[in-house]
């Protein structure tokens, strides 16, 4: 048995080594002073500076933005109001089984499919508005669609752990509908509701195929900017890109564990 | 017909409530109706469709696309696509295999982490999952480069010619796609395996159980909740993985989701794209009735 546990530690320390190493390469090399071959050269923050300087970079920067900002609170909104329509009404079985089919969709199906889906269906848009060409408000629109998804399933998760006393004994005491609303049931769901929107923020921002299936000329975002860019040559500088993206993953990934930690524990 | 009720402490009329919940219903079924399903159902015809001469979708309804996804060209039979095909199959299934036998080891390990570490480990695991899956994957650039040990190996061994790359090859993807998906295997497995009843394990061993027999009696039944929602989380997105066979197999390793990202991109062939979706679809729902199957009342979200 001893054997076996060291067997084990090996393994997983390799398994997590084989996980970060590509990761750490790319943020060693992020200031590594030469342009070009692997080699070190000696320190320097020269890549992240010019990052600054690139309008390109800053604008997809400004567009990914854009998109996870807009997309996660139109997909809040539209999620949270259809998880209480979904959860707090009694609608017939069948209805049920169907409507939950609908809001597993884009949790199972390939990114890749949906993408396409979302090619197609622009295409025939764009035939009654020109407002459908390929850019950022298809890419809202799709990611929008996915994420409504995610947020309704999460707060749907939470309207179910609520039960239903808190607010039965808000009905005894005559709350209306809206005041229900807004001082019962909304205050419960909060941590369900920013769960959710946090979900969908980082789904957008870590999202590849959708957004590279449905962006245009003008729409460029950073996973977009970067995959365009190694595919013609690998730069310090897209080291330099990534690991900053990469920051930004890390604080937002313990950021979110930090809050759905507190909330269990609440 | 318009019967009054208790609902959540209101009495109401049946159709005063019915009105209520469609009212919070529309907004979000519509916009998933609206780009989900119609998208979904509009893939479907266009797959029977056809191409003209420049790009353009025809409609001339014909079984054609998936005829020729089955290998009947204008040039007599080849089996170019369906090699494609299971290929995927073939990838995703070692992928979910390999991302399985390592996802073990490592939620053993962090299990056995006092608690209060337990979730830094964790969250060490949660951030690749996070990451940006481009920038994962162009990694493996830097790892698999001329200068590295690992090409430098290959090289002395004769495999590669020497100042060559690892990448583009088959090897690559496979590194690309098990480093890609093995926190979707991990996560899971590890809430299962958090929750393990080690009793169970002692018993067996107790009854002098080999250690083959105290995995597959004692620790597999176990897990297989989270490791049914693991495997179905790699293999399905596995099967449609586009960025890694593109980056790092190139022309010579080419899976069905660069198929599809060719016909909507350089070919322009939308119908066919569809076609090859379709069949991707296929494939989703035949592994996911297996896995519907083969474990009752596991919930994927």
């Amino acid at each position: 048995m001893r054997k076996i546990r060291v067997l084990v530690n090996i393994v997983a320390v390799f398994t997590l080594f084989f996980l970060y190493l590509p990761l750490l390469a790319v943020a060693f090399f992020s200031v590594n002073n030469t342009k070009y071959g692997l080699v070190w050269k000696g320190f320097t923050l020269d890549w992240y500076i010019k990052l600054f300087h690139n309008e390109l970079i800053l604008q997809a920067a400004w567009n990914t933005l854009v998109l996870a900002v807009v997309s996660t609170i139109v997909s809040t909104l539209l999620g949270t109001v259809l998880a209480i329509g979904m959860d707090r009404f009694p609608w017939p079985r069948r209805m049920n089984t169907v409507l939950d089919m609908i809001l597993h969709i884009p949790v199972i199906i390939p990114d890749i499919i949906f993408a396409a889906a979302m090619v197609v269906a622009f295409g025939f848009l764009r035939l009654l508005s020109s407002m459908f060409e390929p850019g950022l408000i298809n890419m809202i629109i799709a990611h929008i669609t996915f994420q409504t998804a995610f947020v309704a399933l999460i707060v749907r998760s939470r309207l179910v752990s609520i039960g239903k006393d808190v607010e039965e004994a808000a009905r005894d005491l005559h709350a209306d509908t809206p005041y229900l609303l807004r001082r019962v049931l909304l205050p419960l769901l909060t941590p369900g509701i920013v769960a959710g929107a946090m979900l969908a923020f980082t789904l957008s921002l870590d999202d590849f195929i959708i957004s590279f299936f449905t962006a245009g000329p003008d729409s460029v975002t950073l996973p977009l900017y970067i995959f365009a860019a190694v595919r013609r040559t690998v730069t310090p500088q897209i080291h330099a890109l990534s690991t900053i993206v990469l920051l930004v993953t890390v604080i937002m990934v313990i950021g979110m564990e930090r809050f759905t930690r507190n909330v269990q524990v609440n | 017909m318009n019967k009054v009720m208790i609902w959540y402490g209101e009495l109401l009329s049946q159709k005063s409530l019915i009105k209520r919940g469609l009212f919070f219903l529309t907004p979000g079924m519509l916009w998933l109706i609206l780009f989900l399903i119609l998208p979904g159902l509009i893939l479907i015809v266009v797959s029977f469709a056809g191409r003209g001469a420049y790009g353009q979708l025809v409609w001339d309804f014909s079984l054609e696309n998936y005829k020729r996804m089955l290998g009947f060209g204008i040039f007599g039979w080849t089996p170019d696509y369906l090699i494609i095909l299971l290929r995927s199959i073939w990838v995703a299934v070692v992928t979910t295999v390999l991302s399985v036998l390592l996802s073990y080891p490592l939620c053993f390990f962090i299990a056995g982490k006092p608690e209060r570490t337990r979730y830094l480990w964790l969250t060490i695991v949660i951030i690749p999952f996070w990451t940006n899956m481009v920038i994962r994957t162009y990694a493996w650039f830097l790892i698999l480069a001329p200068e590295m040990p690992l090409a430098k190996i290959a090289s002395w061994l004769k495999i590669i010619s020497p100042g060559m790359p690892l990448y583009p090859s088959a090897f690559a993807v496979y590194l690309g796609m098990i480093s890609m998906f093995l926190p979707f295997v991990a996560l899971p497995l590890f809430s299962s395996i958090e929750r393990l009843d080690w009793t169970l394990v002692e018993a067996a061993q107790d009854l002098y159980a080999s250690n083959v027999r105290i995995f597959v009696h004692a620790i597999l039944p176990q897990t297989l909740p989270g490791l049914s929602v693991g495997v179905i989380l790699t293999l399905v997105p596995a099967m449609g993985m586009f960025v890694v066979p593109d980056l790092l197999g190139g022309a010579k390793y080419m899976l069905v989701g660069n198929l599809i990202q060719q016909q909507f991109g350089t070919s322009r062939d939308w119908a066919f794209g569809a076609t090859i979706s379709m069949c991707l679809m296929v494939l989703t729902m035949f592994s996911l009735y297996v896995y519907k199957r083969k474990s009752k009342g596991v919930e994927l979200l």
